[in-house]
């Protein structure tokens, strides 16, 4: 007890014998310091060493020399990928698919939640346990009756699903909206209820409570739930490499890995680029909205 | 303001008579509108998720082409309704396969040992981030969580550049030190290795990031007073940190235990299973018998040896979850 207060006016006495618990923080600071740089240094390497290798030539990489420096930077991957109408087409088919399922997803998830955060109907609780739990299902386990469920529907429709870009659109939000709707259930129940009941007095419709009130006060987790919807679509590989095979169906981290990876031919700089530009918009969002990224990462255990 | 409020009422009054039919009564019901407006997500569970979990069931009954059941042979030893009555072909041949029996302890160690090393990288480096003054923390934060924003296929692929059996920079830097060159990816207990370690580095990011998440919430105070009764850092961290952490920390394994036991992508473009099938998990296992092989009942078999796995973390998760709700 005495320790304490003394070190409370400590500063202007100087003294070292009650300053340690000073000390000891300074030194835990410094450890801090230290342990986090080493972290730092596992967790970006891979990326940077991405970024290096995209600045070289595969002259230049094939040398012995040494691969963590760059001795003669070029930006001729970034040229040729961004000049290859193959890349911009996996480009285009990524940001078509992932804008998409942002769209449909909340489409689907917004209302949903609503419903079940503040209208209830016989078996609401269920199903918001129910969406819970979908969300906990891996893709790995879907995949195989979903490849044959789309075949027997070609079957039977004559509609082709398989190997088709839109055959993403149907299956991405599977992975996206049970969590949006997850974390838009936890935002919407945190706004007060006589918000809605006040608007309902004054005659609003459900849907006009939603789109008027509901949707600008829970933007925060609407931008969470997007931006959590876009990374997951951005970045999915099982479906399309289990979906999707000809090149002009394939999304951009297939595409990379089944074009750029041939076998025998050395091009590791121009795969370097492309798996850097392709995890570039990730990235760029990340960069500017992480306070919302971070948000959507946590509401799934602190929320609900 | 009281002419205001008679003229609503009289507005009411007037709005109210016209007499509705029943039908558009139901339709005007609150719980009615309610359930048209989670329609598309009932339906997209049921027919998306829902039903191709059962007819994964039922494609297991099926042979290779799906042409009629699989059924068991060489099963005399069994009863006679077991043998030749229930369609265990698949399930027959799996667990006769040695393979099957590594990929299902290769998919355990993966799991267990990537799970045990993220959540304790995650739990030291939130640490170090909480030390530090709250200026510098979403500057750490953010260059800590990098792994985890960048594309998983993406990022195995510079691991798999990094790893390279020939220009390896790995190899490079031990070479500087005179230390043998490590084929990464080429033997078996490297490739184990190095196939947990790009786990460990993707997945490390979320465990910090939750477990600083936790670390805030505790207050202050706590740790004053467990300062005051003399306890040492090692006293606050477990009487204090870890009692306060607890339900996050629980959840957060939990959950990445039924990711990374799930997992597909790092191992699928790491290693593609190889070097003879000793890094497959039942994800690329199954997806190498039902889409490269061509034997989807087969790979739906395997894949549904992840749903015990899963389910028990799934009811331990859903147990949390519902407790805390109670709570609050």
């Amino acid at each position: 007890m005495t320790g304490t207060t003394i070190d409370k006016a400590g500063p202007s006495r100087a003294a070292p014998k009650y300053g340690s618990m000073k000390r000891d923080r300074l030194w835990a600071l410094r450890w801090s310091y230290f342990f986090l740089t080493l972290f730092a240094i596992f967790f970006l390497i891979p990326p940077i060493y991405m970024f290096i290798t995209s600045l070289k030539t595969s002259a230049e990489i094939s040398a012995a020399k040494n691969p963590w420096w760059v001795f003669n930077p070029t930006l001729s991957n970034y040229i040729e990928l961004l000049g290859s109408p193959i890349y911009l087409n996996f480009f285009k088919n990524s940001a078509i698919v992932s804008v998409s399922v942002v769209v449909i997803t909340m489409l689907i998830a917004i209302p949903a939640a609503f419903a079940l955060s503040r209208m209830r109907f016989w078996g609401s609780a269920t199903l918001a346990t129910g969406v819970f739990l979908t969300y906990l299902i891996p893709e790995t386990l879907l995949f195989l009756p979903l490849f044959k469920m789309f075949a027997v529907f070609n079957e039977l429709t004559g509609i082709q699903l398989l190997n088709r870009w839109w055959v993403l659109l149907v299956v991405y939000p599977t992975l996206t909206v049970p969590f949006c709707t997850w974390i838009m259930i936890g935002y919407f129940a945190s706004i007060p209820k006589e918000l809605d009941e006040a608007a309902i007095i004054d005659g609003a419709s459900w849907m006009q409570t939603l789109i008027r009130i509901f949707v600008p006060v829970a933007l925060p987790g609407i931008i969470a739930a997007t931006i959590f919807a876009f990374t997951v679509s951005w970045a999915q590989f099982l479906y399309p490499i289990a979906f999707t095979t000809s090149i002009d169906q394939l999304v951009l981290p297939v595409g990379i890995i089944t074009t750029l990876i041939k076998g025998d031919v050395f091009n590791w700089g121009q795969i370097m680029t492309g798996a850097l530009l392709g995890a570039a918009p990730p990235l760029i969002i990340y960069a500017f909205l992480m306070d919302y990224y971070i948000a959507g990462l946590t509401a799934g255990a602190t929320k609900g | 303001m009281v002419d205001a409020t008679a003229n609503a009422a009289a507005q009411l009054k007037r709005v109210k008579p016209a007499p509705r039919s029943r039908l558009r009564r139901f339709f005007e019901k609150k719980s009615t509108i309610a359930f048209f407006m989670a329609l598309p997500l009932i339906m997209l569970i049921f027919t998306l998720v829902i039903y191709p979990a059962f007819y994964a069931i039922y494609l297991t009954t099926l042979n290779k082409r799906m042409t009629g059941t699989a059924w068991m042979r060489n099963c005399s030893y069994l009863p006679d309704w077991i043998c030749t009555y229930i369609p265990f072909g698949n399930l027959q041949f799996l667990l006769t396969r040695e393979t099957f029996w590594m990929v299902f302890w290769q998919s355990c160690l993966f799991a267990i040992s990537a799970v045990i090393f993220k959540a304790l990288i995650g739990f030291i480096v939130s640490h170090f981030v909480h030390n530090v003054p709250s200026k510098g923390q979403r500057k750490w934060r953010g260059m800590l969580l990098v792994p985890w924003v960048i594309p998983a296929a993406m990022s195995t692929l510079a691991w798999q550049w990094l790893f390279d059996p020939s220009y390896s920079a790995f190899n490079w830097i031990l070479a500087q030190f005179d230390i043998e060159r490590i084929s990464w990816t080429g033997v078996a207990p490297w490739a184990r290795f190095s196939v947990i370690l790009v786990n460990i580095w993707i997945g490390a990011p979320f465990f910090m990031i939750m477990y600083l998440a936790a670390l805030k919430s505790v207050p202050d105070q706590l740790y004053e007073a467990a300062e005051i009764d003399g306890a040492n850092w090692w006293q606050r961290i477990w009487y204090v940190t870890l009692p306060m952490m607890r339900n996050i920390i629980a959840i957060t394994a939990l959950f990445s235990t039924i990711v990374t036991f799930a997992n597909f992508d790092i191992v699928r473009i790491l290693t593609a299973g190889g070097p003879l099938d000793k890094t497959h998990l039942f994800a690329t296992w199954a997806f190498r018998l039902g889409i490269e092989g061509g034997d989807i009942p087969l790979g739906a078999t395997v894949s549904l040896f992840m749903v015990p796995i899963l389910a028990v973390a799934a009811a331990f998760i859903l147990r949390d979850i519902t407790r805390r709700g109670n709570e609050a």
